[in-house]
Formats: C-alpha cells, structure tokens, sequence
C-alpha cells in the first residue's frame, strides 16, 4: 500500500498456532469467537497461524496454542522448536493435552493397524503411540476438551494479556449440571454418565441434551471413579462397556485415573 | 524474461496456509514443461477405520466426529446413515427433517467459512481475514453474522458446533420444541439477506480462466437438492457419455482407492477416471432442484441456468474452480431458506428418536459434506460390534483432479511467463483452496517423499 507509515503502535504480543495430529476443531475454535475474534486480533499479531493465514512470520512468540497429540517421529522434533521459540506454550484440547482419540493405539497393535488401514503399511511413518505435549516438554497451561469450549480459550487468552492464571475451574461436570438446573441422568432414568468424574468446561452440554456424559473433557481435578464404576454395572454396563466408555476421547488420561487414582495429565502454573 | 528459465526446476511449497489440515505441494517442471504436480499431505496416519472395530453400533457418530472439526455434522450423518441401513431402520419424518436442519446449520457456517476467511482473500489480494477485515470490514462482518447464525443452528440443535453432542443413531437425544427453533428464525431472516449479499459481493470478483477436467460425482435425490441422503450419480467429463447413477452399496466398486508408491497418497478414481465431488459438481447433478431464489441468484451471479437433469437438457455446468466460490454463495442461500422452510413446518416428534437394534450385517452410507461425497461402510457382528469400517472422504476423491487442476494451472502460467517460485507459489495455493480440501478428513492418506524411491 501506498500510504504513509504511520507512527509504530507499542509492539502487540505475538500469537503462534501449531498443528500436530487433530481434527482441527480446536484451532477452529478460534476462529469460532466471531464476536471476540476481531478484537483478539488487534490485542495480539498473529504471527503464525496456518488455518486461517498465508502469513507465517518466525518465532519467538509470546504466545503458542498448541492443538494435536505428538504421534510421528518429526513431530518429536518439531514440538521441541516451537517450545525452544516460545514464551508461553498453552496446549488446547484432549490431543495436545492427553493424546486424546488418537491415543487408542496406545493400547492396541500399530503394526496391526497400519495392515487394516493401508495395503502397503510400510510407506508409513508413525510412531506406536500419540502423546500428549507435555510428554515432550514443559507446558504452561492445559486446557481440556475435545473441542474446547470457546469461552474458556477466549478466558486463557485474556488471562495471558492480564498475566495471570486463568480462571479455570478443576470441578466436575456435575457441579455445571446442577447449576445448569438439569434433572441428573443417572438419578432419573438410569443412563450412565461420566459427569460426576469428568472435567467441567462444556456446562454439562450432554445431560442437558438429556444423554450422559461421555467424557470428552477428561478426568477433572479430583475424582472417585471407583464409586462410579458400581453405578454404572448397576445401570446395565458391562465391564467391557465401561471399559470403551473410559476408553475414546481421554484414554490415557482416565487411564491414568484408574492406576493412580490421579488425572494423567495437571494444570501447571504458567509464568503469567 | 530476460532470465533464462533452468532446463529442470523443482519447486516445494513446504506448507499450505488456508486449508484444513496439513499439505505441502511438489512440482516437478523439465524443460518448462510441468511432468508432476503432487500434493504431499502430510496429515499424519490417523487409524479411525481401525479404532472401530469392536467398538458397539452406537459408537462410529461420535467418534468419527473426531476425523474432522470443520464438518463433524457430515460424518455424524453419513455414520448414522450407514448403521441404519445395516440395521434395517428408515429414519423419516420429523427427525429426518431435524437431520437436514442441523445439516443445513453446517452448511451455512462450513461454506460461509471457506468463503469468507479462506477463499475470498485470494480475491483480493489479501494474506487473511484479518487485512480483509481492514480493506472490506463491512463484508468481513457480514461473514462472521452468517457464520454465527450457522453456529447457532448447529449449537441449539446439536449442543454446540464442533462435534455435536445431540446426535444418536436412530435421531437425537433430544428434540426441540417448536419454541426453541422459532428463536432461530429472526436470525435466519436476517442471514438470508447476507447471503442474497454474499453472493453480489463474490459475483464481482475476478475470475481467472481454467476448468477442471474430472467426472463430477455427487448425490442425487428426487425432488430435492440432495444434503443428507440420495443415490450417487455422475456427469462424465467426456460429454459424448451419458450421465448415470449407481447404488449405494456399489460405491467402493466404483470409487476404487488405490495406494502406489509413486504417490504420496490413497488415490481415488471413478471407473478408472478422474473425478471431483463437492460444490460444482453438486451444481452440475442438482441445481435444477435448488429453490427459485437460489436460482434466481445463481443467475444473477452470472452461473447461468443448471442442466435441467444431469447433463441432460440445456443448462450450463460450471467446471471453472475459481467459480466454486459462486456455488458454495449460492448454496448458502439456499441453506438458510431450507433451514427457515424446515423450522415454518416442523411439529416436534413424539419421540427424539427410532430404536435402532443391533443386527449382523453391512450397512451403507453418504451425504454431501460441504466439500463433496462422504461414504461410510460398516460391518457388524451379531452382537452390533464393527467388524469392518470404511470411510471415503471428499478430498481423497478430489485429489487427483485437484493435481491435475495444478498441473495445467503452472502449466499455463508458465507459459504466460509466470516462472518465479513466488509466482508459482501464489498461483498453486490459490488452485488447492478453489477446491476447499479437508486434509484433515483424509483419516488415511500418508506421506510419503518421492526422493526415496531413487
Ligand atoms: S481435541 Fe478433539 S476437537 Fe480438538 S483437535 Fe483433538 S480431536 Fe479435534
Ligand atoms: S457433558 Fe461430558 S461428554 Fe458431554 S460435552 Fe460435556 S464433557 Fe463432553
């Protein structure tokens, strides 16, 4: 453009967006904040965010959302730079935060697996397993959910222009659902659900909807799952059942939950 | 050009920006002439079809939600639709009217994405949303208000817009009442304004010259633009062959794909040829069923009248990718009046849904994701349990009409003297977004460097 430069405004903190293995919901999440989304833009640059700019400046940044679990031999590398170039790395959603759906090869045969999907299995590189980012290096913040809820990511981002902690609660899905004013699933008609050891963020968005949770924010802060498992035997599932209930969008992470009794994976205090 | 062009060039675009997922691009030019154009999609393997197994006939909507968060609605649809069939129930009426709302509610924001904040920068010179928020603020704002009130459709009916939670086999978890879906209709009413709008605004856009050589493939259903169901039927390239349809349950015998080691990817063909799904090829198959204002807007923006029946008849298909954009306008449109047609006549089911047991058997589904056909296959055992899944998505379909799209692109710009690697960038990221690719529904394509195989 041809007009005058104008005088410089202070430099904005610098955003970057990564991609490893995902659907790309949560990065689209985003660019879901129509409302917020323009005003993020003129509190940050968005120095790299592929999904929704040609513009790809190098780091360092300020800020990086990471979304997508660590599941091929270069994103080993990979994750490792985009730390090396980061102030404040913030991982977003169940993959980057527990390997999420991918995760269930972690439990199986990759080699089996490759045979089913592809007629020559060995053009593939892969690794056996989908880890999670902090498996690789230190990560600031974790938000969970798969997708995350927007006005939790629009809360991180303002919590990292603040510098402070988000405030994002460690309850369980119950404590939404009850606010929510949702008859409980389970009490009434004897659907199981996960809420009560699930993670809040979604406002308890499948009792509502009058189905139960399936736990696609994974574990929350703390919980009993041994006294839910007798609940659920009681409302008809069989142990193969709970198991694959567990088992889809956090696997490792209520994994994780059934050894330790602790969520695999902890919100960590960022630098502010 | 003063530059000599060197006998042999090789050109990577490490990474494309504006489109789902992650792909690179290699070219391969000797002599000026281009001899390879390859998308490189280096989206890594992702195992759903074997994740599926064992997994319970309930299972596949949610989790092959999973594959991709731009359209998650299509492959909850085509999921559902195939278990169904495996299972013997006929989902109809009401809940099958709610089924094309939240269909249409994925449409309106998936399309009003691509156009907006992917394609629509191309046009004007633009990196992203964000300079075309400064050079066109008032149509950039436009384009979020369509896209929310997609979001919105999506959100009240599935819970929210990125892996529904609602959705089951047999119907939903909950219906809505008739109170719920009236709170939508102020907003639909106000989004078929913006996107009479969009389409004016794209309508004036540039147009490159190109047309893309590929077969067009998509659903067909009788009486009405097919979004959530109908019979896959196909407009030869050749316009010496007749259009024709096929069953359902004959796809894979059709759409054969193919992993060579030549090829970075699974390749798709259609009886042995090239062929493209998506908005043209939608336009081509059914636009004559589109409403008479979606008509009347194709019109005005300047795609003609449809075939009357594919191919058939008088009636103009649209084969120019850069044009997609006009399709995918048109269709928004006609989105947001379906959707405020479905709300006037709905009547809230008794129940949210059918029951749907479980049977040994294969089922067979499709739908028009708004990228192209999206087919699933399951097999299931006596106790319901996946035996088998597959899952074809539009962009391995697309991809070889997409290189071969590339290869005449470079090709002519080449000749028009376009050599630079900017250039050549420019002209190749704008060739791959005209086809709006989900590279992250490619549950299976892999990657692989052709350098390795000297
Ligand atoms: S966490 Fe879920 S929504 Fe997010 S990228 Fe992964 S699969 Fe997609
Ligand atoms: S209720 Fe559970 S499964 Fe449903 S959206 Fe919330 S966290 Fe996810």
């Amino acid at each position: 453009m041809s007009t005058p430069t104008p005088p410089q405004p202070p430099a904005r903190p610098r955003l970057g967006v990564f991609k490893f293995a995902s659907c790309d919901g949560c990065q689209l999440t985003l660019l879901d904040c129509e409302d917020e989304l323009l005003g993020i833009a003129a509190e940050l640059e968005i120095a790299h965010f592929l999904e929704a700019s040609s513009e790809a400046a190098p780091g360092p940044y300020d800020l990086v959302l990471v979304e997508g679990s660590v599941s091929t031999p270069e994103h080993v590398e990979r994750i490792r730079r985009i730390r090396a170039d980061a102030r404040h790395l913030v991982t977003i959603g169940a993959c980057a935060t527990a390997g999420g759906v991918q995760a269930l090869r972690n439990y199986a045969d990759v080699e089996g697996y490759l045979a089913t999907v592809y007629a020559r299995p060995d053009y593939i590189e892969t690794l056996a397993t989908s880890t999670p980012v902090s498996a690789h290096v230190p990560v600031d913040f974790e938000l969970r959910g798969c997708p995350i809820d927007r006005g939790q990511l629009v809360e991180v981002i303002t919590a990292f222009l603040a510098g402070r902690k988000p405030a994002i609660p460690n309850h369980s899905v119950c404590f939404a659902c009850k606010r929510r004013g949702n008859v409980c699933v389970t009490v009434a008609h004897g659907t199981p659900c996960l809420g009560p050891v699930t993670h809040a963020g979604c406002g308890a968005l499948c009792p509502t909807y009058g189905r139960g949770c399936y736990g696609c924010f994974g574990p929350a802060g703390t919980t009993n799952l041994p006294a839910l498992v007798p609940l659920m035997q009681r409302d008809g599932m069989s142990e193969e059942d709970i198991g694959r209930f567990l088992h889809t969008f956090n696997v490792t992470a209520f994994t994780a939950v059934e050894e330790q009794g602790q969520p695999g994976v902890t919100d960590v205090e960022g630098p502010g | 050009m003063s530059d000599p062009t060197p006998r042999y060039q090789e050109l990577r675009i490490p990474s494309l920006a504006r489109v789902e997922g992650e792909t690179a691009l290699h070219l391969r030019i000797h002599d000026g002439t281009v001899t390879e154009a390859r998308l490189e999609i280096y989206e890594p393997p992702r195992f759903f079809e074997a994740f599926l197994r064992g997994r319970a006939h309930t299972e596949p909507p949610d989790l092959t939600s999973r594959i991709c968060g731009i359209c998650p609605v299509a492959y909850q649809m085509s999921a559902c639709r195939a278990i169904e069939d495996a299972c013997g129930v006929v989902v109809d009426g009401q809940l099958a009217a709610l089924r094309r709302l939240l269909y249409c509610g994925e449409w309106i924001e998936s399309q009003t994405l691509h156009i907006h904040m992917l394609h629509a920068p191309d046009f004007l010179g633009e990196d992203d949303v964000i300079g075309l928020s400064r050079s066109h603020p008032e149509h950039v704002r436009r384009g979020l208000r369509l896209k929310q009130t997609g979001n919105a459709v999506v959100e009240l009916l599935g819970g929210r817009a990125i892996h529904p939670v609602n959705v089951r086999i047999g119907g939903f978890h909950r219906a809505p009442t008739r109170a719920e879906l009236r709170h939508l209709e102020e907003r639909l009413r106000t989004a078929l304004d913006d996107a009479w709008d969009t389409v004016r605004w794209v309508a004036g856009f540039e147009f490159p010259d190109a047309a893309c050589e590929a077969d067009l493939l998509a659903l067909a259903e009788t009486g009405t633009y097919a979004i959530e169901s109908g019979i896959p039927t196909v407009l030869p390239c050749d316009a010496t062959l007749p259009p024709y349809s096929f069953p359902l349950r004959d796809f894979t015998e059709h759409v054969a794909e193919e992993q060579v080691s030549h090829s970075t990817a699974l390749h798709s063909r259609l009886d042995s040829r090239r062929h493209l799904t998506g908005s043209l090829a939608r336009w081509a198959v059914s636009g004559h069923l589109l409403s008479p204002l979606a008509l009347q807007a194709a019109r005005e923006a300047g795609l003609g009248d449809p075939p009357s029946r594919a191919g058939a008849g008088r009636g103009e298909v649209c084969r120019n990718p850069y044009r997609s954009i006009l399709v995918r306008a048109v269709e928004v449109l006609y989105a947001v009046e379906e959707a405020l047609r479905i709300i006037a006549e709905y009547e809230r089911p008794a129940r949210p849904c059918v029951e749907v047991p479980a049977r040994a058997g294969t089922g067979h589904g499709a739908t028009e994701a708004p990228r192209g056909l999206l087919y699933h296959r399951y097999a299931f055992d006596d106790g319901g349990r996946v035996t088998d899944a597959r899952i074809v998505p539009p962009t391995a379909q697309n991809q070889g009409a997409i290189e071969e799209d590339l290869r005449r692109l470079v090709q002519a710009g080449l000749d028009r003297g376009e050599g630079s690697e900017a250039e050549l960038t420019r002209l190749c990221e704008r060739a791959v977004r005209n086809h709006d690719p989900c590279i992250s529904c490619s549950a299976h394509f892999l990657e692989l460097d052709i350098e390795r195989t000297h």
